[in-house]
């Protein structure tokens, strides 16, 4: 008896490479790698083909490690493994480089001229200049825009989630998503061909079509709207049947449930969405690029006169051929980026309160 | 009103609407019946006979508040459909002037001089093509990429980690297009043009690769660029589709004695297919349309050609965003025939995406 069962005790233990042989190998592949590549230079001499061959080395080596001690199956789950997680850090690098080129580069410029001065005055070959009148389009634009979307778009939610029935409301929600997907620069054309083309020649004095950051709103609220919609139209679906049941149970109006009941309830979860539309909308550059014309000047006025945004700025100064042009441009993007960045943190982190979340 | 001692349950709105007997204690029972206003209505009951469900709700006055507040709604959500009509219609209305006067194919042709007076020639199909290989580029960078990243958050690392990772992710989301233009023009420009040369010092025989320089802002670049802007939109959806699994098939696999990576290929991914597919496409509407990061890698030109390494390339949305300060009337015009062809190609992916998405609902839920 104890002849059969001892041996088949003993054989159910799958051989297994130790728990510090993936780091083993990692260090390995790391030191053979500069070793090959770098000082070798058989891939080039570069940092990133390097990196690229070191992770093909661990491969190569885990994988055959693996699949000597452990067999084929558990090999290839390693090498799959690896691969998932070197995936992760690769999408990690170019953030990673972004964020530390804006503040390299950016650092430059980042005085208090630039916050206080418009670039009147000065030509791309002249040093100083700043992003006031930028900032100032940019928050106007992005402002209205909002004024305009918020409502359009959470209306549009109401309707799709508590009183459509029947073709219109899947109408509108398909044409919601389809809505999504508009490049930014159709939309910006968009507003180019209607706005400033057909209808801006009727309202100003002369009959000539003008650019105005009005223009530059109306696109971003094309944008924007679909976003905030879908959004919203999520946040609304999870406001619990029980909230509007015991509503109307009090005999109060529908409308009036939806304004006092449904919508503070997911009211978190508007604004979150709100914010992130907000935050793309800011960023954006190829519609208003197409439809606020651009000007050196400040320009309180987004109805009247070309605008200026952070956007159109940096596009502007990045195009010149001039040593102070580039770090105008990073100093803004940075400045951009700090905006929308703030936003959208701002925005996950009510996300993360919100209560009806689905985590 | 003490919304809480009523528990909102079907039954009690009944009992409510109905004016049947309460107990004396139920003081709920006053604000209802009781309701001055226009909300109430006295022959509720002889309307649809029914207790409770849509008779407990005022629909007397087609223009009371509720009606305006509904009529308001009913505007909004069509908004959006005339909007997209809009798009079609007044992009048509700029265009098609400007296609009548084009001496050259409007399709076929590559030039783009527009703007000559006498004898105006463009075409969009160089540009259609530059679209369609950057995008390609990107999308075959970032789906591998991508896939490993949401298998990575919805299996692979711990759940608190994967919180914070996700989020990292979703900040690539937030950086605006334009920086992502000016940081691959200005700095991922060089590492590319390294690359380039060792890409066709290698693999020169390759018809990709074939070009002997200069190298830079190509092809390569402006797809790894967009590569990296697809790569949040494509995680996110992914995975939400792969969070979706049944636990009951990952699981049966694991029993079986699968290896983690053996439960994926067998119980993950097939489930996810669709899901997949829909994800890529909509990551490919959003690559299609992108263009001011494009407008600053690609180096320009309207050429066709199977190079991807060499200097130049151009695409619908960066030759608008590159051509239009100094465009005519009839230049305009040009342009926007030519963003209402890229207007067409994104609706018609963005509809097959839909359509696979509207299939089986139950991928892609918020993310999408």
């Amino acid at each position: 008896m104890t002849a059969i069962t001892a041996p088949s005790a003993t054989h159910i233990q799958v051989r297994r490479l130790p728990f510090w042989a993936p780091y083993l190998v990692a260090v390995a592949a790391a030191v053979i790698a500069l070793l090959l590549f770098k000082t070798g230079k058989l891939l080039g001499g570069g940092w990133v083909l390097t990196a690229v061959g070191a992770v093909l080395l661990f491969l190569i080596i885990l994988g055959t490690a693996s699949g000597v001690v452990e067999g084929s199956r558990a090999a290839r789950n390693r090498v799959a493994t690896s691969l998932i997680y070197s995936a992760f850090v690769l999408a990690l690098l170019p953030l990673l480089s972004v964020v530390l080129t804006l503040i390299d580069k950016g650092r430059t410029r980042l005085d208090g001229a630039f916050f206080n001065n418009s670039m009147r005055n000065i030509t791309a070959f002249d040093s100083g200049g700043g992003a006031y009148h930028a900032i100032v389009g940019t928050l106007e634009q992005v402002g209205i825009a909002t004024l305009i979307t918020v409502p359009l778009g959470v209306g549009a939610a109401i309707y799709v989630v508590e009183y459509g029935r029947g073709w219109l409301a899947n109408y509108i929600r398909f044409f919601v998503d389809v809505m999504t997907g508009i490049p930014s620069i159709v939309a910006g054309l968009f507003i180019l061909a209607l706005w400033v083309l057909i209808i801006s020649p009727h309202l100003s004095a002369d009959g000539r079509p003008s650019y105005s950051g009005f223009a530059a709103s109306l696109a971003l609220a094309v944008l924007m709207l679909p976003t905030i919609a879908r959004s919203t139209e999520e946040m609304l679906r999870l406001v619990p049947a029980s909230l509007r049941e015991g509503s109307y149970a009090l005999g109060i109006a529908r409308w009036k449930t939806i304004m006092s009941i449904v919508v503070p309830t997911a009211l978190p979860g508007i604004v979150t969405g709100v914010m992130l539309a907000v935050a793309r909308a800011a960023g954006e550059t190829a519609p208003v690029l197409l439809v606020a014309g651009g000007s050196p000047l400040r320009n309180f006025n987004p109805f009247q006169q070309n605008q200026e945004s952070l956007s159109i700025y940096i596009y502007e100064q990045a195009s010149v051929a001039s040593k102070y042009g580039a770090p105008r441009a990073w100093t803004a993007a940075l400045t951009l980026v700090a905006l929308v960045l703030a936003l959208t943190i701002a925005a996950k982190l009510l996300a993360r309160r919100n209560k009806l979340n689905k985590g | 009103m003490s919304q809480p001692s009523f528990p909102g349950s079907a039954e009690a709105a009944s009992a409510a609407s109905a004016d049947s007997p309460v107990t004396p204690s139920d003081s709920t029972s006053g604000p209802v019946d009781g309701r001055p206003g226009p909300s109430r209505r006295p022959s509720r009951n002889d309307r649809r006979g029914g207790p409770g469900g849509d008779v407990a709700l005022p629909r007397r006055r087609p223009f009371g508040q509720e009606g305006v507040f509904r009529l308001f709604s009913v505007a909004a959500g069509t908004t959006v459909v005339l909007i997209i009509i809009g798009i079609l219609v007044f992009l048509a209305i700029k265009a098609i002037p400007a296609i009548n006067a084009d001496k050259a194919n409007f399709f076929t042709g590559f030039e783009w001089f527009p703007d000559d007076p006498t004898n105006p020639q463009f075409g969009v199909a160089a540009l259609a093509f530059g679209t369609l290989v950057s995008s390609a580029i990107a999308l075959v960078i970032a789906v591998p990429v991508a896939i490993g990243i949401a298998l990575c958050l919805s299996h692979y690392a711990p759940r608190r980690l994967a919180t914070g990772l996700g989020f990292m992710i979703d900040l690539l989301a937030a950086v605006p297009s334009i920086v992502f233009g000016l940081w691959g023009r200005d700095y991922l420009v060089g590492p590319v043009r390294t690359f380039s040369g060792w890409l066709h010092h290698y693999f020169g025989w390759i018809p990709l690769f074939g070009s002997d320089g200069p190298y830079g802002k190509s092809f390569l670049l402006g797809g790894i660029v967009l590569a990296i802007m697809v790569l949040p939109i494509l995680t996110s959806l992914t995975r939400e589709v792969f969070r979706q699994t049944p636990k009951m098939n990952e699981e049966a696999a694991l029993a079986l004695g699968a290896t983690k990576w053996e439960m994926i290929r067998t119980a993950v991914l097939p489930y996810g297919r669709p899901g997949i597919i829909a994800s890529i496409m909509l990551g490919l509407g959003r690559a299609l349309g992108e263009t001011i990061a494009l407008a600053l890698t690609l180096g320009g030109g309207f050429l066709i050609g199977p190079d991807i390494i060499h200097n130049g390339g151009n695409s619908i949305a960066a030759n608008i965003a590159n051509k239009f300060g100094e465009a005519s009337d009839t230049g305009r015009g040009a342009l926007i025939a030519s963003g209402l062809v890229l207007f067409l190609i994104t609706l018609v992916v963005n509809l097959i995406a839909r359509a696979i998405v509207y299939r089986r609902r139950q991928f892609l839920g918020a993310a999408a």
